[in-house]
């Protein structure tokens, strides 16, 4: 598509006929055509600065985390918990509670949003209510985390009564990464070409029959892609775990789903804002950055580079 | 003969009570949606018996814990409003020139490797961000404009800036690279440059997805919490400067609400605050939905 228009470019530029090239050139004062292009590459390069820049920021952020963080890593900081009111230690509760809030709110989004894609992908007809449907599923991914603590506050912990918990935390994630999950699935959905389902109905299996023994296993890699998308997401997020699941230090590991937890995105948070040795746990506010960014990172690596091998088999 | 014509219905009646199912799952999205309004106002509208809704829209002051508390929300606003105009003015153009470049300038085997920085920066933690702001950005924004503090409106502006600009550059992106090739095609055809057809052709026939892409990026820079709390500086006044220190909404319902006693007036009232915030980000997204439908580019003929 890209090598295609350029090649239009250049055609549309320099590969005029000669004779009609000079035709041009008598009628529009000559140097215009030069000054256009000029003019064009100028515009160009502004372009290639501009997305330059995006790789920077990234570089610059990564850069400054790995330098400054990569030293307070070793084997104790990642398996033992905070000592000496947090100044000394290590991460190991953060790391667990992040991983159980991260896979429990999969668990909840995952088959939601499976199932709310399959039916708008593979069952829903185009008219008012799908409008509907979509429209919420837009709206609730435009929700500011903040209000997803609130509602996870007001709904989960209070109303609810789970208190605050892992549970009431992960199901606070799971309302969050929701339309990730639908739409990373109708994506893969859209993928699995028709005439797979045109042949499985052929045979004489129904709908459903065609969904769960054709259409889902092909659509598989692609949700899985989505889902790792959505586990990194909710490993990220702080605000919705503020009032719902999170809390500065807990002593021992969580026993159940009713416990407190500490988080990664959390334990930053505090330590750089809350503590009263801001200044003395620095490296280990970088180096909590880094482990949380790493996390991050590499799930999302690993999402990207699943999905290419994926287009390229398609 | 009816053994099978039975088997054919039962089968019918399976086939639509799954479908029922999968119907009835796919409402989760708007309950989860509805259910957040419906504690939002429940556990916000109370504030009201304190304050009218003209105080606290447009209160000048902010100080929930004194006696007695004042509940004016209006700094918070103008904060909310203020870091995401001018976020905008930086990721507007960024994220748009980054989308032209990926989709049009950009060759096939730049783009592969750009095109996943892009979506990299999407991802970064907003926690971590928000930190990068405080540890790096705030101490030599100080020394190099030689001001009080690093912890300001510019800083949070520019750290939501590169959050917003993945959303619009991606949404960008799409609606830039949907534009029906015949149209570029004869555009070059009639001599102009590959620039002249941006311009002229690609970028306006792709305005409605442009539009909402920067409308939603703009509705994530609004929304976003974390970088606000940790970079804004957390003042509760209306800015006079780029360099002065704010409170937007986000960040004071997450900083406040550990500290408001359960149920009190304060709790209340970030709750409202809450509705405030869930209000514009539903505007933002009602508005990016329209333009998206109203004005969708269906092939070349609806231009």
């Amino acid at each position: 598509m890209n090598e295609s228009s350029v090649a239009h470019v250049d055609c549309g530029a320099t590969a005029f006929p000669e004779s009609e090239k000079a035709h041009k050139e008598k009628r529009i004062a000559p140097g215009i055509r030069a000054h256009r292009r000029l003019f064009q590459s100028f515009v160009f390069w502004f372009f290639r600065l501009s997305a330059a820049v995006n790789g920077i920021a990234l570089l610059i952020i990564v850069y400054f985390l790995v330098a400054r963080g990569w030293r307070a890593i070793n084997w104790t900081f990642l398996t033992q918990p905070p000592l000496e009111a947090m100044t000394k230690g290590g991460i190991l509760p953060c790391i667990v509670g992040t991983l159980c809030l991260s896979i429990g709110a999969l668990l909840v989004a995952l088959p939601i949003g499976v199932a709310s894609a399959i039916y708008l992908h593979e069952y829903a007809h185009p008219g008012r209510l799908l409008r509907l449907i979509r429209l919420g599923i837009n709206n609730l991914a435009g929700v500011p985390s903040v209000i997803f603590g609130l509602f996870g506050l007001a709904f989960f912990v209070v109303w609810l009564d789970f208190g605050v918990s892992i549970l009431s935390g992960a199901l606070t994630l799971g309302a969050m990464t929701l339309p990730v999950i639908i739409g990373a699935s109708e994506e893969a959905l859209r993928s699995v070409p028709d005439t797979y389902r045109e042949a499985s109905l052929g045979l004489g299996a129904t709908k459903w029959q065609t969904i769960y023994r054709v259409v889902l296993p092909a659509a598989l890699p692609g949700i899985l892609t989505g889902a790792i998308l959505g586990l990194s997401r909710a490993a990220g997020e702080t605000a919705p775990i503020m009032f719902t699941a999170a809390v500065f230090y807990s002593p021992s590991l969580p026993s159940s789903l009713f416990d407190e937890i500490m988080a990664l995105p959390y334990h930053i948070y505090v330590l750089a804002t809350a503590g009263t040795e801001i200044e003395a746990t620095r490296h280990l506010q970088y180096g909590t950055a880094l482990v949380l960014i790493v996390l991050v990172l590499g799930l999302n690596l690993v999402a990207i580079f699943y999905r290419a091998r994926l287009r390229r088999r398609m | 003969m009816a053994k099978a014509d039975q088997r054919g219905k039962s089968r019918q009646r399976r086939e639509r009570a799954i479908r029922f199912g999968f119907f009835s799952i796919a409402l989760a999205s708007i309950m989860t949606l509805t259910l957040i309004v419906v504690f939002l106002f429940m556990e916000g509208l109370p504030i009201l018996s304190k304050v009218s809704v003209k105080d606290f829209l447009f209160g000048h002051y902010w100080y929930p814990t004194d006696d007695p508390p004042d509940f004016g929300i209006f700094p918070l606003i103008v904060a909310s409003i203020a870091v995401t105009v001018v976020s905008s003015l930086m990721s507007i153009p960024l994220g748009i020139m980054t989308a032209i470049y990926l989709a049009e300038v950009a060759s096939f085997r730049v783009r592969e490797w750009v095109k996943p920085i892009v979506e990299l920066l999407a991802v970064l933690p907003s926690v971590v961000i928000g930190f990068f702001g405080m540890v790096i950005v705030a101490p030599f924004l100080q020394s190099v404009f030689d001001i009080p503090t690093g912890l300001n409106l510019f800083n949070a502006s520019l750290m939501l800036a590169f959050m917003s600009v993945p959303t619009i550059c991606t949404l960008s992106e799409d609606a830039i690279f949907s534009v029906p090739k015949e149209l570029k095609e004869a555009s070059l055809a009639l001599g102009a440059t590959h620039w002249e057809t941006i311009a002229r052709v690609v970028v306006p026939a792709s305005l409605s997805g442009i539009c909402t892409a920067v409308i939603l990026g703009m509705s994530r820079a609004i929304g976003e919490t974390m970088v606000v709390l940790m970079v804004a500086g957390g003042a509760g006044l209306v800015p006079h400067s780029l360099f002065d220190p704010v409170r937007p909404m986000p960040a004071s319902i997450a900083a406040e609400m550990a500290e408001a006693p359960f149920r009190s007036d304060h709790y209340y009232a970030l709750f409202a605050t809450g509705i405030v915030l869930f209000a514009f980000t539903l505007l933002f997204n009602l508005v990016a939905d329209h333009v998206a439908h109203r004005y969708k580019q269906v092939g070349a003929a609806t231009l």
